[in-house]
């Protein structure tokens, strides 16, 4: 049997005799275990982002909030409940705050046109305690948050989102300005940090005011849409979850949780949820790429079955000077797991670059699992062995007196 | 050494049976010089094939160095041809741009033979058909008679007991072929077993034995 360290050199320089055709082999598999890299990269550094935008919303978080009352059996629109009250977070807070729950902001949030002198925009204002900033992590970019005095004297004052600070005050500081909400001239103290996000509930694009101010005096109304809780630690979180409800249900002079006109989502839950859906869509992400992976196989084989054509000759003289079949089999399989090996490497840095460059670009997390690599390498000498295989059988296959003769 | 009995090659192709051989007889012995001359069509390049364990008789038997190539499988055919014979084809057939170094080793890797040995033997065989300054020239940048003497070194390196040459001097100019046979001569006066197939006359009176082959049949054994 020949050295095997002998052929995989003799192996390469049979490759690089042709050198057109087996960069062109090697392309497919670069491009096949590039973007399965790449894509799979991507998909999990999404993923990473939006988990990680979560979790700065707030941590070990339990939100309340509103479910669709069912009165009888006719159901009310979901979240258009009036039935959780700031009396719920004060029993919430008189019965936890010592062993589950650490703080409890109730709060109110309505959408509604907000004017300051020449510019006007719709934004969710909110109104709420000073617990908010501390559960929902709210950090001050300039002057102050809203503070237990605002609340309990229904001062008229307002802290904004850097998105609305901008829409409202351009590049000015709108600290002691004012806007208007309503019929409401409320007085600027403090703009938050941004904590970068987009779409309907943008945390940059948002107002806060004392809960009474918003409440009494520019909605009217005395419900909460929901109240963050945030549970002592992660271990309790269960717990918590279960405890607040039956609260809640007892609160709300309810028999059984079938009753609930309220609903607890666990910032776990949220997770889960975004998880198993990012998850599925690096999945398919993957697949996709897999697919020209497999084109890229196809391709090898192609090119190997060319090869041993071209080279019948070869093979003929080399079974006459006392070649076995293994011996011609190992020669071939040699030569495509090196084509698709050195594609599979290739292919790796690309893809790590490309998923470098576009997480850059896009703003997302750079995630390079290790075991994406270790897939691409295994992945791509795998493909070298299946789709040498017939190949290299059919050139061990061949008569010598019949190889030999080929013209 | 040789010994062939009754030996017979029968082609079917499709429906029609070709008979390349019928009850060819000879024995050849040990340091013998025997040509097989024959005209095209003969069965002279079958006879080849199946002294040289390419290929297997439908009848008859062919014992090379005392052993049948009867009943054997294909990996022990191939492990015939690599320690007992050394092919020398007209066409050479040396592995395209490879050096002449890397041709001549490519039977001993094949035995696994060790790095060192075989550089050793390659240095051996090439000075000997006096082609040790072309030792790392690819086989395209050497003339045919060229070629041919890295394939007789090639022949040479497992130190087979028979040298089976297929017209070794047909694809060569003259005064090239002169030399090609003058290595034969000194091989086979070593103590070589050859045996060559041709068809020209001149080429096989280098020879100390012919057989004639004609319509697969032997017609004539006589010493030269």
């Amino acid at each position: 049997m020949q050295d095997l360290f002998e052929t995989i050199i003799e192996g390469f320089q049979t490759l690089t005799l042709n050198k057109m055709r087996t960069g062109l082999a090697i392309l497919g598999i670069v491009i096949g275990i590039g973007s399965v890299i790449t894509l799979i990269s991507l998909g999990q550094g999404s993923q990473q982002s939006i988990e990680n935008q979560i979790q700065s919303l707030g941590s070990n978080l339990l939100t309340i909030s509103p479910s669709r009352q069912n009165d009888r059996g006719i159901m009310g629109a979901q979240g258009g409940n009036t039935s959780l009250t700031l009396a719920d977070a004060k029993a919430i807070e008189e019965k936890f705050s010592n062993t589950l729950v650490n703080k409890v902001s109730p709060e109110y949030s309505n959408r509604s046109q907000v004017v300051a002198s020449r510019n006007n925009s719709n934004v969710s204002v909110i109104g709420v305690y000073p617990t908010y900033a501390e559960i929902r992590k709210v950090i001050m970019d300039k002057g102050v948050f809203i503070s237990d005095r605002d609340v309990s004297s229904m001062t008229k004052v307002v802290v904004l989102g850097p998105t609305t600070a901008t829409d409202l005050f351009g590049e000015i500081s709108p600290i002691g300005k004012t806007i208007k909400i309503g019929n409401q001239t409320l007085k600027v103290i403090g703009v938050t940090v941004s904590k970068g996000g987009s779409g309907f509930n943008n945390p940059d694009d948002m107002i806060y005011v004392p809960l009474t101010t918003a409440q009494k005096q520019i909605f009217g109304r005395d419900n909460l849409t929901s109240i963050a809780v945030e549970a002592k630690t992660k271990e309790v979180m269960v717990q918590a979850q279960d405890e607040i409800g039956y609260l809640l249900l007892s609160q709300h002079k309810l028999n059984s949780p079938d009753e609930a006109d309220f609903m607890i989502m666990s910032q776990n839950d949220l997770l889960n949820t975004v998880s198993q859906v990012t998850g599925t869509l690096t999945a398919l992400l993957g697949g996709i790429a897999a697919i020209s992976l497999l084109v890229g196989g196809i391709g090898i084989m192609n090119i190997m079955l060319v090869t041993v054509t071209e080279r019948t000759r070869e093979i003929g003289l080399r079974k006459a000077l006392g070649a076995k079949k293994k011996t011609i089999i190992t020669q071939f399989l040699i030569e495509s797991i090196l084509l698709t090996f050195i594609g599979g490497v290739i292919g790796m840095i690309f893809g790590i670059t490309a998923s470098f460059l576009i997480s850059k670009v896009m703003n997302l997390a750079y995630v390079i699992s290790l075991s994406s690599i270790i897939l691409a390498i295994g992945v791509s000498s795998l493909i070298g062995i299946i789709f040498g295989l017939y190949p290299a059988r059919k050139a061990a296959n061949l008569q010598p007196i019949e190889a030999l003769r080929y013209e | 050494m040789i010994k062939v009995s009754k030996l017979s090659k029968i082609y079917e192709i499709g429906e029609v049976e070709t008979v390349a051989l019928s009850d060819v007889s000879f024995e050849i012995k040990k340091g013998e010089f025997v040509a097989i001359m024959g005209p095209s069509g003969s069965g002279k390049s079958t006879l080849m094939h199946i002294l040289g364990a390419l290929d297997l008789p439908t009848k008859g038997d062919c014992i090379l160095d005392g052993k049948s190539v009867l009943n054997l499988d294909e990996d022990q055919l191939a492990d015939i041809r690599n320690r007992k014979i050394g092919f020398i084809f007209q066409s050479y057939n040396l592995l395209p741009r490879t050096t002449a170094m890397q041709n001549v080793m490519l039977p001993m890797s094949y035995a696994g033979i060790e790095k060192e040995k075989k550089q050793e033997i390659v240095r051996k065989y090439l000075e000997m058909v006096g082609l040790a300054n072309r030792m790392d020239h690819t086989s395209n940048q050497l003339s045919g008679g060229q070629q041919q003497r890295v394939a007789i070194a090639r022949s040479l390196v497992m130190n087979p007991a028979i040298l089976l040459a297929d017209e070794p001097t047909g694809n060569i100019a003259s005064a090239q072929a002169d030399e090609i046979m003058k290595i034969f001569e000194k091989l086979n006066n070593q103590g070589h077993t050859i045996i060559m197939i041709t068809h020209e006359a001149d080429i096989a009176s280098h020879a100390k034995r012919i057989i004639h082959i004609r319509d697969g049949k032997v017609e004539k054994d006589e010493k030269n």
